[in-house]
Order: C-alpha cells, then structure tokens, then sequence
C-alpha cells in the first residue's frame, strides 16, 4: 500500500526540526525556535489525522478486519543472507491510534510550552529536546521490528534523560535524571536479552511475522523448554522487564516521581501521555505471542499490573507535591492498562482487555496531559510545587479550575466522561478472567478519585495562602491547550474502539455490564465524596485520619521505603560485596599487570639509555669489539 | 735483501700499525690526531697490498697500483679533512670531538 509512503515524513520532520534547531540554537531569538519546532509538530500532527482518517474511515471495508501493512522498509544493515536489520514504517491499528496520540498530546506541549517556558534559559534547546523526543517515540511506535523498535526505545530514553535534566544546574534535576536513565537502561537490558532469546529462537525481528495469528514463528521453536518455562515465556518475560522499567512498573517504579524535577510540559508529555506507556505499547505490540506463547508471562504482566496500580494509588494519597502526586497516579493507571493485557485473550471478545488497553491508553494521554499542564498552570501561578501552600486557587485561576475538574471527574471514572468508559471495559475484562485482580482494580478505583479530589480540593478550595504576588491565569497560548484537552477528555469515551482497535483487527459488539458499571461509578463517588468531607474545607479529619494509620501513613508517605532499599542494596550490598572487589581485582590484577609491564620497560630503559652516548668514538668502539669477537668465534670456534 | 725478510714480519708490522690507527682512532679526542690514526690504518693495508703482491704473484702489479691509489685517495682525503677541521675550529674555537654535539638536539 504506496499510499500511505508517506507517514514516513511524520516521525522524519520532528527530526529534522531537532537539527535544524539544535543546530541553530544560538541564532533563534526569542521564540523564533518554539515557533519552528511548534509549526514542524504540527505539520506532523497534520499527517496523522489523515493516516487515521484514511486507515480507520476512507480505506476500511466495511465488514472486513483491519489489516497491518509496512507503509515503507528498507534493509539498513545486511549482516549476512539471514540476518537483516530494516527499517521501516508499521501500520496497524494501534501504531496508528498511537500516532494520533502522540502527536496530539506532543503538539498541546508544544502549544503550551510557548508560554510556560517563556524567558527560560535555552528556550530553543528545550525545543530541540522535545523535537527529539516526538521523532523518537513516533519511530518507536511505527517500528516494523524488534530492533527498530529497540533503537528508538534507547532513543526516547535518551531525551527523557536530556529533558529530566533540562535545569541541569540543578542537582536535584540532573540527579533524577541520572536516576531515570540507569534505572530504565537497567531494564533495558531485560529487553535486550528478550529479543535476543525470541529471535535467535524463531529467526526473525520482524512484527509481521512474529505476530501472524496461525503462530508459525512460536511454532518454529519446537518447543524448547528452559527450567520448565518454554523459551518463549522467558523471552516475553524479559521484554516485559524493559516495559516495566519504561513504564514505572514496581519494583522498576523509582524513577519515575524523581523525574518530576524537569519542566512541567515535559512531564504532561513523556511522563505521562506517551513515553511511559511505550511497556504498555510493547507488550501490545507482542500481544499475539504473548496470547499464544507465553500465557504465565502474560500472568506476569497482569499481577505487575495490579500491584504496581495498587502500591502507587495508596503512595498518592499521601504525597504532597502536586506533580508527584500525578507522576503516582500516572504509575496507577498504567498498572490498569498492563493488567488488562495481562488478563486479556486473544481474538474477538476474548480480546476485550486489549481493547480495553489500548482504549485507556488513549483516554489516559488526554486527561493525565491535561491533569499536568493544569498543575503546570498552577504552579506557574503560585511558583511551587506544594499543595501545602496551595489553596483557594479557583478564584484567580478560573479555566484552569474548570479543566482540572473535568480531569478529575474523568480519572475518576464518573459517566459520561472518557475514563469511565475505558476503566470500565478494563474492570469487565478483570472481571470475567480473576476475582481477585477484579477486587483489586476495584478498590484502587476509589482509591484514584480519593487522591485526585484530594489533590484538586488542596488546589483549588480552602483559604489563600500568602502568595509573592496574586495568583493569575495563564496565558491564552496556554489555556487554549487545557481547553482542547478537556474536550479530548469529556468525549474521547465515545470513539468506537471496540471497532477499530482489536487483537485482530475484526470489531465486536462490547456490551455494558451494569452489574460492574454502577458499583465502579459509586466507588468512585464514595472516594470523591471522602475526599469532599476531608479536604473541601480545612478540617482536622486529615490529621485524624492519618493519625489513627500513623504506620500505615508514614511508610506510604515514604512511598513504602522503596527508594531505601534499592539505596540499600546498591550501596551496601552490591558496592561492597560486588563493586568493591572488582574494583580492587581491576585496580590491582588487571592494571597492575599493566602498570608493572610499563614500569618494567621505563627501569630497563633508564638503565640502558646510557648506551645511546651519542659519541661516534664510542660506537666504533663497539663496532671493533664486536668484529674482532666474531673474527675470534669464525676462526677458533667455528 | 728484501728476500730475506719473512712474510710475517710485514704481516706483523701491519697489523700493529693497524690495532694503533684503531687505538688511536677511538682513543683520541683530537679531530688532527684522530686524522693520523686513519692514515696509519690506510698504510698498515698499503703494506699488505704491496707485501702479498710481491710474495705471491711477483710478476704483476695490481698490488703496487692499489696502493698507489689508496695513497692518492688518502693525500685528497686529508685536503678535505683538514679543510673541514679548519672550519669547525673557525666556528667553535675547538677540534675537540666532545665539543661538537651540536647535531644531538
């Protein structure tokens, strides 16, 4: 299909935009580089609308699935006749709802970040990076294979390091983003190891035919088998672990609320809406096999799920900075996004967790961007990041007020809003495959419209604080993008994923199960009406509340002593058990074999460098000494 | 008379004035003395050339023609020797060897 050649363009123009801005930093006044970079993404987000019109309406006949075509390859390395690495464009279903996501939420930072990061130091810089980051994830999602794919997942971690630390003079910014680097390259290695075993093992990168429902390729392993788990279970196993580390899955999590130390529009887009679903795209991506081959690892990635949205659902009510409050939230939905593909089938209504997947990834990018570039808005009103000296902030800040609500209407799951429908079809799929995931997703459901009404009370209610000056309302250029994301968020529910986004790409009739639909709906009320009770206006409940948990309060408000024990690992057990010695074996053996050669020479050569006297007279002389001693050995000896 | 000196006298004369030259040629400091060493060396090999000539092929003369041209290669050598020692010691105010490491560096 030549007609679709060209969405090569759309991860290819951001990149250009970066070199072109990159380059010429120093030359861009003023906003001269946001502007640039801004027209480049929207031209990008331009070319996905038409891909997604053209692949879900104009091209689809009716009644037939969706198909996955390569829009465009070519052989980048041609290592020998069986193995080539290619590069290419996928088109299928979710690569293309990702397009439409990534650009949209990329091109709302964008927009927003003219005016949040105006009169920042390296204001074209910033552009650059995030120029760099849309090409990435746009050549991420559109990878026609597993190498590919991995070129562009180390990509995209590379700008999120680059963005994370975007105020490298601070230590805090370029220590979170060390941390989010060594923390996701770790995984990476999970990964790595992954595609390797899965490909030595069925002989291909390739997505197309990995993927291919008749499952040849998994059959094409015989069914070789490593401590009781077939090669194909390790090897999703292991691309799992890489999608947990990009995605903040516990116990790889660490990273993430650390990185909301960069810019808050770099949070809203990578930290939220795109780079941190990318786990959650892959396991998609590798979904067929994972149905077909490895059920335990898909067990895996549905009990991951689970916990990781449980533990960061309970660690968000307790915080107090606004935006790791939404980095903990973001971690909880994504958690209900792997665990919905890990309870998911495949095929037909089996495939409903997928959809279910794909449908919250979707919803989730727009309110979760909205919930950050609204916390943007807010501490770009009161210049911090604490809810403690937060409040009262409805009356300066009216549209971002209105947004933020809306947001926290729709992660909390209340009809007709977008996130009910998406977490409901999760908690359908939940539902019909384990009771206790089911009863799991439940709770942190309450739990999630708890936190965020909390968070959204301590903002916007309650008495003013002593403020540097009167709160006031962000600019146009970045309420107008609040403005679009909301109405993303009230009517994102209505798209007809059931249709368009399925395990196999054939549509099916979801139903809705009134039996899950109203509990879920009044969990949620009962969190938000918790919430109102405690946090509407200032009241000791709070204190009471946390008083009476004291233990529970502060070991979630230590985010459960994580960070420690990886601290303590690292530190204790693995610098003094592990580094130290090979530190010592490398300083002493390895160099000092090195060193000693080196010495060896230099006392040999000091010794010896008398010889090189410079003195004709004195060679002669050696020269003579050595004739008459040979004439000596030829006659006598000889 | 000549007849009745035997062959290794010649030979022994020769060979001392060569291990001399040698001597002398390693030993000296001075570019003059080191000079006479090497026309010592060239005329303990003259000896040789005329002495083996005579004792064993009498009737030729390649030996004698040898020698004479060594001697006359060793007369121009000496002119440009010592033109050369001149002007090191227009130059350094010195013909001492030790002195002349100007090339070293």
């Amino acid at each position: 299909m030549n007609s679709y050649a060209y969405t090569i363009l759309i991860p290819l123009i951001p990149f250009f935009v970066f070199l072109f801005v990159g380059m010429a930093e120093d030359k861009l006044k003023g906003k001269l580089g946001g502007l640039i970079g801004t027209a480049g993404l929207g031209i990008a987000t331009f070319l996905s609308y038409m891909t997604a019109f053209k692949y879900f309406i104009t091209d689809h006949v009716a009644g037939t699935g969706y198909t996955s075509f390569k829009a465009f390859e070519i052989t980048w390395l041609h290592l020998t006749e069986k193995l080539t690495i290619n590069l290419g464009v996928l088109i299928d279903p979710i690569s293309v709802m990702m397009l439409v996501v990534i650009t949209t939420v990329s091109f709302m930072v964008h927009i927003y970040s003219l005016g949040y990061m105006e009169g920042e130091r390296g204001f074209a810089r910033f552009y650059a990076f995030l120029s760099l980051f849309s090409f990435s994830m746009l050549g991420l999602v559109l990878a026609t294979n597993l190498f590919q794919m991995y070129i562009f997942w180390e990509l995209v971690g590379v700008s999120s390091f680059l963005l994370i630390g975007y105020y490298y003079e601070k230590p805090s910014a370029f220590s979170a983003a060390k941390k989010a680097f060594i923390v996701t390259r770790f995984a990476d290695l999970g990964f790595l190891i992954g595609i390797l075993i899965l490909s030595f093992n069925t002989g291909t990168f390739d997505f197309q035919t990995l993927t291919d429902p008749k499952g040849l390729a998994i059959a094409s392993t015989g069914g070789a088998v490593f401590m009781g788990l077939s090669v194909i279970t390790w090897a999703l196993i292991f691309i799992f672990i890489g999608g947990a580390g990009k995605s903040a899955m516990f116990p790889l999590h660490i990273w993430l609320p650390d990185a909301m130390e960069g810019p808050t529009p770099v949070s809203a887009l990578i930290h939220a809406a795109t780079m941190v679903v990318a786990g959650v795209y892959l396991v998609a991506r590798l979904f067929p096999v994972y149905a077909q081959g490895g059920p335990v690892a898909l067990e895996v990635v549905a009990w991951v799920g689970a916990f990781t949205s449980l533990f960061a659902a309970v660690i968000a009510t307790t915080q107090t900075d606004i935006k790791r409050v939404l980095a903990f939230s973001t971690m909880s939905q994504i958690g209900y996004m792997m665990l919905s593909l890990g309870v998911s089938g495949y095929g037909g209504e089996e495939g409903l967790g997928f959809m279910a997947s794909n449908f919250h990834l979707f919803t989730h990018a727009m309110f979760k961007a909205l919930l950050f570039l609204g916390a943007g808005a807010v501490i770009h009103a009161v210049h911090s990041n604490d809810m403690t000296e937060m409040g009262g902030l409805r009356k300066y800040l009216p549209i971002t007020h209105i947004t933020f609500l809306i947001a926290c209407i729709t992660i909390a799951g209340i009809p007709p809003f977008s996130g009910f429908w998406s977490k409901d079809e999760i908690l359908v799929a939940a539902f019909h495959s384990n009771k206790i995931l089911f009863g799991i997703e439940y709770f942190v459901a309450g739990l999630t419209a708890f936190y965020m009404f909390r968070l959204y009370y301590n903002i916007f209610w309650g008495h003013d604080r002593h403020y540097h000056h009167t709160p006031h309302e962000a600019p146009l250029v970045m309420t107008v993008p609040l403005m679009i994301l909301a109405f993303g968020s009230i009517f994102a529910g209505f798209l007809p994923f059931h249709n368009l986004v399925t395990s196999d790409g054939l549509g099916f009739e979801p139903h809705i199960n009134y039996w899950i639909a109203v509990p879920s709906v009044l969990i949620g009320v009962l969190g938000i009406v918790i919430a109102t009770v405690m946090y509407k206006t200032e009241n000791a409940l709070p204190n009471k509340v946390a008083g009476s948990f004291s233990f529970l309060y502060k070991w979630a408000f230590r985010k459960f002593y994580i960070d420690e024990v990886y601290i303590f690992v690292t530190k204790k057990i693995i610098f003094n058990y592990i580094s130290r010695p090979v530190a010592w074996f490398d300083r002493h053996i390895v160099d000092g074999t090195m060193n000693g050669i080196a010495n060896l020479i230099v006392f040999v050569s000091f010794n010896i460098k008398g010889l090189q006297s410079g003195r004709v007279q004195q060679y002669g002389f050696v020269f003579v000494t050595g004739v008459i001693a040979l004439v000596l050995i030829f006659v006598y000896v000889l | 008379m000549i007849d009745n000196i035997p062959l290794n006298a010649f030979l022994v004369i020769s060979t001392l004035m060569f291990f001399i030259g040698i001597y002398g040629f390693l030993t000296r400091r001075n570019l003059i003395t080191m000079l006479m060493s090497i026309e010592l060396i060239l005329n303990s090999v003259n000896i040789n050339f005329v002495v083996f000539n005579k004792f064993l092929y009498p009737n030729l003369l390649h030996g004698h023609f040898f020698s004479l041209i060594v001697i006359a290669v060793a007369a121009s050598e000496a002119a440009v020797a010592i033109a050369i020692i001149i002007n090191i010691y227009r130059n350094f105010k010195s013909i001492d060897v030790d002195n002349l490491d100007q090339m070293k560096l």
